[in-house]
């Protein structure tokens, strides 16, 4: 049997069902003691019981504040992390429990791309090579000249001139390298790329580019993302759907406008209320209470609702049993007992 | 009343293999007793290398204050010998810098770090000191202030040790805080928290504030005056009304417009600015946004245009077309 027979492609699979679907994912990492006997003495509970959904062809936004498990959520996905429990259903296939050799075909339909333009590009190969790379993994394009013929393409489709294969990383902007990482995504023909902070390392003249690049490139290539990132307002422009993470668990899911225009969990609430607007008017007559208190550790959270400690409706059922996520409207989905 | 600093034609420069990078290059500005001053830029654009080029803070080699004047209280901070430098600094003008875990001192409790200040600068005794940093610690929120004061920074979250920094820039009464991107590595839960209380703090004890940010957001909640900063050059500044709804240079026209806003409709597609950060080894004789710029002419590769007043008072935009731009965006927009 060859690999590509154990991976189906998204043709042969229902297009109407979720592209990815996560069940019930924790990921606990270890905390150990001890120099010759490790033992464990704790864990981080980085991801603790999350079930979502991504559709074919939609920006799913996963935001939160720092430790909330958005970035452990996005590993789970590309496997780069064995889920402690759970179950990740990439087009029907759990990936959670994948061997080695399914887990390459995988890769070639699931891409990343990362923060920093600086760290996630070889200093010492040229931009053709770090593009061209991929290819060979993948044995795509396997004539040289076909595969520096399709790093041009690439560069081009990237908005970068396709001289730039010759170039080193050093000798480009921020947003030029940023440029090269999605092209680098793009080089085996994904269908699906998880984002990783993709564009909070940019300047902000620069960001606007590339949220434009990437709205560009999903149309073009049929694309799905997942779009990891704390900033809202980036979000809430390039995104469909958003889920909102606390301390491992996600409390609001629901469609772009819905959690903007009518969040309920008051986490989302307290997030939207901290950013504050671009103009001077409307911060003048904006008098807002900042959340008190800071996120609690996830290796010893709190009980019931993680969010309790902070939350400015807890009643005293809170920290006893941790809220389900509910439906509450039609697609909108809240963890949270005080709201209907 | 006199400004409380007045910076006159600043410039600082930095030697490199690829030739000297003129990071400042002729900054005037003022800052006004308890006025809080943004200075917005993107990364190169000078706006960190200005504010620490006022504290002489710039290392030697490879940087070099070329010229200018720095006066602060009627004094020019570019004469004082550099113990009078040290008794500025801390003193007079507080300092809170982006990263506290590297501004803090890893091995000296916080305590310490703060009474430090107080001894250094007021010749304080111990106890008088350790009594002033129990109350400091109560300014900015931190509960539990004895058992705090012995800990090490890093066993406080980032937040915490941010407000530390706080309570050690305000240790010494100063008159004046500069505050280089003081919530940028925080959560925007922490960064609230931590913004809230500089405004309130600094409003209470009349300290003046120079906050530098990358974030449009951050500057029209707290800034009374903003200073966009632009390879090295101030291209407009101006209160932050005027600066955010009559824009008269083409730069903050469009860094404004290239930002989406949680309110307003969402738009179909973003407005960037063209192109990329002017590279500072490269600069010519006319303006440096000029590549970029959606309004060049001629004239604009010739000369760089000097700073002028335009628009409301107090405004000044430093472009040859500053006059006709808002006809000019009318019509492009149509």
């Amino acid at each position: 049997m060859s690999v590509a027979a154990q991976v189906p492609t998204a043709v042969e699979n229902n297009p109407a069902a979720p592209l990815v679907e996560v069940r019930g994912l924790r990921m606990h990492f270890p905390i150990t003691e001890g120099i010759i006997a490790r033992h464990k003495i704790g864990e981080v509970k980085a991801v603790d019981g999350v079930s979502l959904t991504i559709r074919r062809g939609e920006t799913l936004g996963l935001v939160g504040e720092s430790g909330c498990g958005k970035t452990t959520m996005g590993r789970c996905i590309l496997r780069l992390e064995t889920p402690t429990a759970g179950s990740i259903l990439y087009d029907g296939i759990d990936i959670a429990s994948l061997d080695r050799r399914s887990l390459v075909a995988l890769r070639r339909r699931i891409q990343v791309i990362f923060q920093d333009p600086y760290s996630s590009l070889n200093p010492r190969q040229k931009v053709g090579a770090i593009l061209s790379e991929p290819m060979k993994v993948h044995g795509i394009e396997p004539d040289p000249k076909r595969r520096a013929q399709r790093v041009r393409e690439l560069l081009s489709v990237c908005g970068l001139n396709p001289s730039f294969a010759d170039r080193y990383p050093h000798e480009m902007s921020g947003g030029q390298r940023q440029r090269v990482g999605i092209a680098r995504a793009l080089a085996v023909d994904p269908e699906f790329i998880v984002c990783d902070e993709a564009v909070s390392a940019l300047d902000v003249s620069i960001q606007a580019q590339i949220i434009n690049l990437l709205e560009d490139l999903r149309e073009k290539f049929n694309l799905t993302y997942l779009f990891i990132a704390h900033d809202l307002s980036v979000v809430r422009h390039l995104c469909q759907r958003v889920a909102v993470m606390y301390l491992g668990h996600v409390v609001e899911l629901a469609d772009c406008d819905e959690v903007f225009d009518n969040p309920l969990h008051p986490y989302t609430r307290a997030l939207l209320a901290a950013v504050p607007v671009p103009d001077p008017a409307v911060e003048a007559d904006r008098a807002f209470q900042p959340l008190p208190g800071e996120v609690p550790s996830p290796i010893n959270p709190p009980s019931g609702c993680v969010f309790h400690p902070r939350c400015p409706i807890a009643v005293a059922e809170c920290p006893r049993a941790p809220p389900e996520l509910r439906e509450l409207r039609p697609g909108h989905w809240v963890a949270c007992s005080q709201i209907s | 009343m006199p400004p409380l600093l007045e910076v006159r034609n600043l410039r600082t420069e930095f030697s490199t293999g690829a030739g000297v990078v003129r990071a400042v290059d002729g900054i005037s500005y003022t800052v006004d007793p308890g006025e809080t001053v943004a200075v917005v830029g993107e990364s190169g654009s000078g706006k960190s290398v200005g504010a620490l080029s006022i504290l002489r803070l710039i290392p030697s080699p490879p940087g070099r204050i070329g010229g200018g004047e720095v006066l602060f209280a009627g004094r020019d901070l570019m004469k004082l010998t550099d113990a009078e430098m040290r008794e500025v600094r801390g003193g007079e003008i507080g300092m809170v810098f982006q990263e506290p875990m590297t501004s803090l001192n890893p091995v000296l409790s916080i305590g310490r770090q703060i009474t430090e200040t107080i001894e250094q600068h007021r010749g304080a005794d111990r106890t008088a000191a350790q009594k002033r940093a129990v109350e400091l610690l109560g300014l900015v929120g931190i509960a539990d202030a004895p058992r705090r004061l012995k800990q090490y920074p890093h066993q406080l979250s980032g937040g915490m040790r941010q407000r530390v920094m706080i309570a050690i820039a305000l240790a010494c009464d100063p008159k004046l805080i500069i505050a280089d991107e003081p919530t940028t590595a925080l959560d925007v839960t922490i960064q609230a928290q931590i913004l809230e209380l500089m405004q309130r703090l600094t409003h209470q004890l009349g300290v003046a504030l120079i906050v530098i940010t990358h974030n449009l957001g951050i500057v029209a909640r707290y800034a009374h005056r903003v200073n966009v900063m632009y390879a090295g050059r101030i291209v407009e500044s101006g209160p932050a009304g005027a600066i955010y709804h009559t824009p008269h240079h083409p730069y903050t026209m469009a860094l404004l417009k290239s930002v989406p806003r949680l309110d307003r409709p969402r738009q179909a597609r973003l407005d960037p600015i063209d192109g990329q950060p002017p590279d500072l080894t490269r600069l010519d004789r006319g303006c440096a946004f000029r590549p970029r710029c959606r309004f060049a002419i001629d004239a604009c590769a010739a000369a760089v245009p000097d700073l002028d007043p335009v628009g409301e008072p107090g405004q000044f935009a430093a472009c040859f077309r500053s006059r006709e731009l808002s006809s000019l965006e009318a019509g492009r927009a149509a």
